[in-house]
């Protein structure tokens, strides 16, 4: 059965509408993609599925028990407040050292429990907070925007690791990016969003349906469209190991 | 020994102290400062009221800093900044309460015994009240105090988390009303927010976890509370401000010592 179910949701704000109509399931292990441009509602929808915004109509059903891993699109630690990686960690739940190091090992990030969160580079403060989304083993993993602020090898390296994870741990995945030619290639469908449901399907039909082109345009096709992503070479270095 | 003043006066200072510093660190780590200074104008207007109706005034205090407390935090986000807002429902409270203690025909108030604080003149049952008080606060973030860490980093991290911020929001709300209505007595309305942000702000530079800048701050507070009792003592100073100033005096060195040992480091 699906995870999370949304019916026929809208979500609107003093009076102004930002999504209607939206429907769309989430099965067990699957990695969905929303794209969208800006103002399409696509944060609304995640805010609505958290339960941080009421809908305006329509449902939301959660399998009951479901754990929901959040890594927020942006995560402001006020310079006044002291937080080691390893407190940050532990605030998800009871915890253990050891279990804070697993998680922090599988995001890309091990060895650095003791140093504060606001030392840390743009990538390695994604990891932590990917490890932390991470810590309580979730069935579902919902990502922001969550490469904002790295740049292109950070962010594709960062999505191969989220792709590569929950591979392994059978973790669905939810995830909003403008990265399109970097997420599309890892993504098992792509939904496609401007205050309603545009299109929707696998990314090879996404790309080429007419509402995403006329939503993306058709000039930067080549770049943004569908990009397949191969290994043609290969870096022997980490990018996020190496700071 | 609670039949000495002196003694009665440091317990109260300590207990207000203890109470401060962990709401202080959420008052610091929010920017909510002004909040802090706009409930304790308003506490005035409720030591007014609580004397115009003959009531005691600590829960006059309470109740009226707890509305303005609630208030704030329902107009937040309705077309004016948190700041604007503020200090307009900060200085009017004040204002208000001010022109409300002069009305009051036939009963002699000291006005300067609210505005800053009478410390000297806690009875026992004060000190019942403050600790009381203080227990309840310092019990209240205790019990919250994942939830509300996890509500100050970021609001859809906390409802991701099964967590309400604003549940959370309304916690720290109540905490603050509680510690302004006792803390009226020890350095009064004018200067609690001080003795909530300043050992707090001193606090951080020694910290690197946020409960461990809580403990710190809650004893730069006590040592504050104690050595302004016994400066006010020594040079026949108000005593209210004179721990305001030893907690300023604190934060001042613990600066000058950072900046000194980055330099030289």
């Amino acid at each position: 059965m699906s995870l999370i179910s949304v019916k026929n949701l809208a979500v609107a704000y003093g009076g102004h509408t930002v999504l209607r109509d939206v429907s769309f399931e989430l099965s067990a292990g699957e990695i969905v993609t929303i794209v969208g441009p800006n103002g399409s509602g696509k944060t609304s929808l995640f805010r609505a599925i958290i339960g941080a915004t009421e809908p305006a109509g329509g449902e939301i059903s959660r399998k009951s028990g479901l754990k929901i891993g959040y890594v927020p699109q942006r995560l402001h630690i006020d310079p006044t407040l002291p937080m080691t990686v390893d407190r940050f960690m532990r605030l998800a739940g009871k915890v253990s050292s050891s279990q804070c190091e697993e998680a922090l090992t599988i995001a890309g990030v091990p060895n650095i429990q003791n140093r504060q969160m606001a030392q840390l580079s743009g990538g390695q403060f994604q990891r932590v907070l990917l490890a932390r989304a991470l810590i309580n083993k979730p069935d579902v993993l919902l990502l922001d925007e969550a490469t904002q602020g790295l740049d292109q090898p950070g962010s594709a390296a960062f999505y191969q690791q989220i792709e590569s994870v929950c591979r392994d741990t059978e973790c669905s995945v939810l995830m909003i990016s403008h990265e399109l030619h970097v997420v599309m290639s890892a993504s098992d469908r792509v939904i496609c969003l401007n205050g309603h449901v545009c299109c929707e399907g696998t990314p090879a039909v996404v790309a080429s349906a007419p509402e995403y082109r006329a939503l993306f345009g058709t000039g930067t096709g080549g770049a943004l469209a569908l990009y397949k992503h191969d290994h043609d070479h290969d870096h022997s270095h980490a990018h996020e190991a190496a700071e | 020994m609670l039949d000495d003043f002196m003694v009665r006066a440091t317990l109260a200072g300590i207990g207000v102290a203890f109470a401060a510093a962990p709401l202080g660190c959420f008052v610091v780590w929010r920017r909510m400062a002004y909040f802090g200074d706009a409930t304790a104008h308003a506490a005035i207007l409720g030591v007014a009221l609580s004397l115009t109706f003959e009531l005691p005034v600590f829960p006059g205090a309470l109740a009226i800093a707890l509305i303005m407390a609630l208030t704030v935090t329902l107009l937040a986000g309705r077309g004016y900044a948190m700041d604007t807002l503020l200090g307009v429902l900060a200085h009017s409270s004040l204002a208000f309460g001010l022109v409300a203690v002069s009305f009051l025909s036939g009963i002699r108030i000291d006005l300067m015994a609210y505005l800053f604080g009478d410390i000297l003149a806690v009875s026992r049952l004060d000190l019942l009240v403050i600790w009381g008080g203080a227990a309840l606060v310092v019990g209240l973030l205790t019990w919250r105090w994942s939830a509300l860490l996890t509500s100050t980093l970021n609001e859809e991290l906390a409802y991701s988390s099964a967590i309400n911020p604003r549940r959370e929001q309304l916690i720290l709300t109540l905490s603050l009303a509680i510690t302004v209505a006792v803390a009226i007595k020890v350095v009064g309305v004018l200067l609690i927010a001080a003795l909530l942000i300043i050992p707090a702000a001193a606090a951080r530079g020694l910290a690197r976890t946020p409960e461990a800048m809580a403990l710190i701050a809650a004893a730069i507070g006590a040592v504050s509370a104690v050595g302004g009792l016994q400066g006010a003592y020594v040079f026949d100073a108000p005593a209210g401000p004179s721990i305001v100033c030893v907690a300023a005096l604190i934060f001042a060195a613990l600066n000058l010592f950072g900046w000194r040992s980055k330099l030289t480091g």
